[in-house]
């Protein structure tokens, strides 16, 4: 496609403008998170790692990155095992209803959080709760897994799309067992699409709020929860900026890890 | 004892026929093509003997065993497949040892077999490479490799040299037969080539909607065709039918004559005009319309250079041998099959 000289400035100024938005602010969380003045006065005058120790010491927000990791890591594992079983059922079977599977499994991710969080929060005052299973830690993994099997599905999916089943046909013309060929064939060949679908999968749990806010019982508090508890009390505001820059790179780090194992066929993300 | 021994097979997919009545018998270390346009059935009677698709019908025998119902890797048979199928993530050497493998031959003897298997298809040092990074020739005799060196009775070849460009083809061509003969197992050839199918078998079996037409050596099936589809798939034919059929040959009937056995005679035979000279190399096509109302292909061999586009527009007379000529039986009932 040609552009005319002006219309091409246009889209650069666009672009650049849009990029500025999204990323000058996290740059300033995490300059900020050094500065040395208790005001964030601007531009900062000295730097400091005092925040950083202050958060590290501080045992709320240890609890809360301990929480965070083990939420994330359970819907992870959850997310792993459903969407790679859907991703074969859709991909190498004909069966009733298959399309209609499809759009329910790919639809938590479209659905605001705010529904899926006050639906799981009336199952859970109605039913679980009757059968003796309170909201807790699982309460917010089985919430967060309900769009993290979508990042996994969508890139197993596109990769046994593209593989197809000449190799496994192959597998079993030369003699290997079902099993064999899935050990020794299928899954080398979807290994990184488990590995990026699964950095997703984590990197939504960890920064992931709403859904959290409606499933998470008592005394249970992620990261970002205890971020939103905390944004508004003046003395804690240095030790916010730390825990939020750790959010960041927690979150940046997966999801260009994922990018770069999917190559070009990356799935959905919501990040 | 039969290598095959396919009865009454038939394949359905949905309300589609794929196959449609298949009995065929395939000798111990045959090296037997199945020639047929795509959609004819060739492949899905090829993939139901390899065990990836379940006959709706019939049954498949392997060396006299009833394999009808077994999977692909309880049988004694290997494929090349078309697009080669190599994995894309094991070396030249893993990709070759993977059938020893997964049957748990001890890693030394798995070593020197599949180094005997790329040996035998000259590539002894590519063992290290990745498939990616080998040109199709190469890959194809990797293929080959693989599916050598489990030493099976039947090995099946799925257009193996499709892909491949037409000097490559016929170089595949002529060191697949040989190596046919040196390992002297069976060989089931599918294509649509019919100069490959002519070229390399001892026997051919035509294929048209989902059914064996004819089957036979290569000059059976080239010099007496058994219809007037397989006279024109095979080689190029010229069919007579119907009127001027009578008018050339003054009985009814549908006959067929090659293009090779056609002469330009000064005086005597049939008497048309030449409508296009197309120069081919090694011969040169003739099209003339006959007076008695056919148009008809002479191919005739430079033998003393170009003819030039000279004769386009003369009056010429062709004449043919009697012995040449093909009486093609009339189309009989769709249940005639082999």
């Amino acid at each position: 496609m040609t552009l005319s000289g002006s219309a091409r400035w246009a889209l650069r100024l666009f672009m650049a403008v849009g990029l500025t938005f999204i990323y000058v602010p996290l740059l300033l969380v995490l300059v900020n998170s050094f500065n040395g003045d208790r005001t964030f006065a601007w531009p900062p005058r000295d730097l400091t790692t005092r925040w950083w120790s202050a958060a590290w010491e501080n045992e709320g927000a240890r609890q809360a990155l301990l929480t965070s990791v083990q939420a994330g890591l359970a819907a992870t594992a959850i997310a792993l095992v459903l969407g790679t079983l859907v991703a074969f059922a859709v991909q190498r079977f004909a069966f009733f209803g298959r399309d209609t599977l499809s759009l329910l499994i790919v639809l938590p991710i479209a659905l605001p959080g705010i529904v899926t969080g006050i639906a799981l929060d009336s199952a859970w005052r109605s039913v679980m709760g009757d059968l003796g299973i309170g909201k807790g830690l699982f309460s917010v993994v089985v919430g967060h897994a309900t769009f993290c099997v979508v990042t996994v599905y969508n890139n197993v999916l596109a990769r046994l799309r593209r593989t197809g089943t000449n190799l496994e046909d192959a597998s079993a013309d030369l003699g290997a067992s079902g099993f064999q060929t899935f050990r020794y064939v299928t899954f080398p060949l979807i290994r990184s699409a488990l590995l990026a679908g699964g950095l997703l999968a984590f990197a939504l749990s960890f920064d992931e709020i709403i859904v959290t806010t409606f499933t998470a019982g008592p005394g249970v508090t992620t990261l970002p929860i205890w971020i939103f508890n905390n944004l508004f009390r003046p003395n804690q505001a240095p030790v916010v900026n730390v825990v939020a820059a750790v959010l960041i790179v927690l979150s940046v780090v997966p999801v260009w890890l994922a990018q770069r194992l999917a190559g070009p066929e990356a799935g959905a993300s919501r990040t | 004892m039969n290598a095959i021994k396919l009865t009454g097979l038939r394949k359905s997919f949905g309300t589609v026929e794929a196959v449609a009545g298949v009995d065929l018998e395939i000798a111990d270390g045959e090296f037997f093509s199945m020639l047929g346009p795509s959609g004819s059935g060739k492949t899905t009677v090829l993939r139901m003997i390899a065990g990836f698709e379940l006959p709706t019908a019939g049954t498949v025998e392997l060396g006299g065993r009833d394999v009808t119902r077994l999977a692909p890797f309880e049988r004694d048979v290997n494929t090349v497949f078309q697009d080669y199928a190599l994995f894309p993530h094991l070396s030249v050497q893993e990709n070759v040892e993977y059938g020893l493998k997964v049957r748990k031959v001890p890693r030394k003897e798995r070593r020197e077999r599949a180094e005997q298997a790329l040996a035998s298809v000259r590539l002894t040092d590519f063992g290290r490479r990745r498939p990616a990074a080998m040109s199709g020739g190469q890959r194809q005799r990797v293929a080959l490799a693989r599916a050598l060196v489990n030493r099976p009775k039947v090995l099946l070849l799925d257009e193996p040299l499709g892909a491949l460009d037409l000097k490559l083809r016929e170089q595949m061509q002529v060191e697949l037969k040989a190596i046919q003969r040196e390992v002297g197992i069976t060989f089931v050839f599918v294509t649509h080539d019919q100069d490959e199918a002519l070229t390399m078998s001892d026997r051919v079996a035509v294929f048209d909607g989902g059914k064996i037409v004819q089957v036979g050596s290569p000059e059976e099936v080239y010099e007496r065709p058994a219809s007037a589809f397989v006279a024109g798939f095979v080689g190029t034919s010229n069919v007579f039918t119907g009127e001027v059929a009578k008018a050339l040959f003054d009985r009814a009937g549908t006959f067929s004559v090659r293009p090779e056995k056609i002469a330009f005679d000064g005086d005597a035979g049939a008497p048309g005009v030449v409508a296009e000279v197309i120069y081919a190399g090694a011969v040169t096509r003739y099209v003339v319309d006959l007076e008695a109302g056919a148009r008809v292909v002479v191919v005739e061999q430079n033998r003393h250079g170009s003819p030039g586009t000279g004769l386009r527009g003369q009056r010429v007379r062709l004449s043919w041998h009697d012995e040449h000529v093909i009486e093609i039986p009339e189309r009989k009932e769709p249940s005639d099959g082999a």
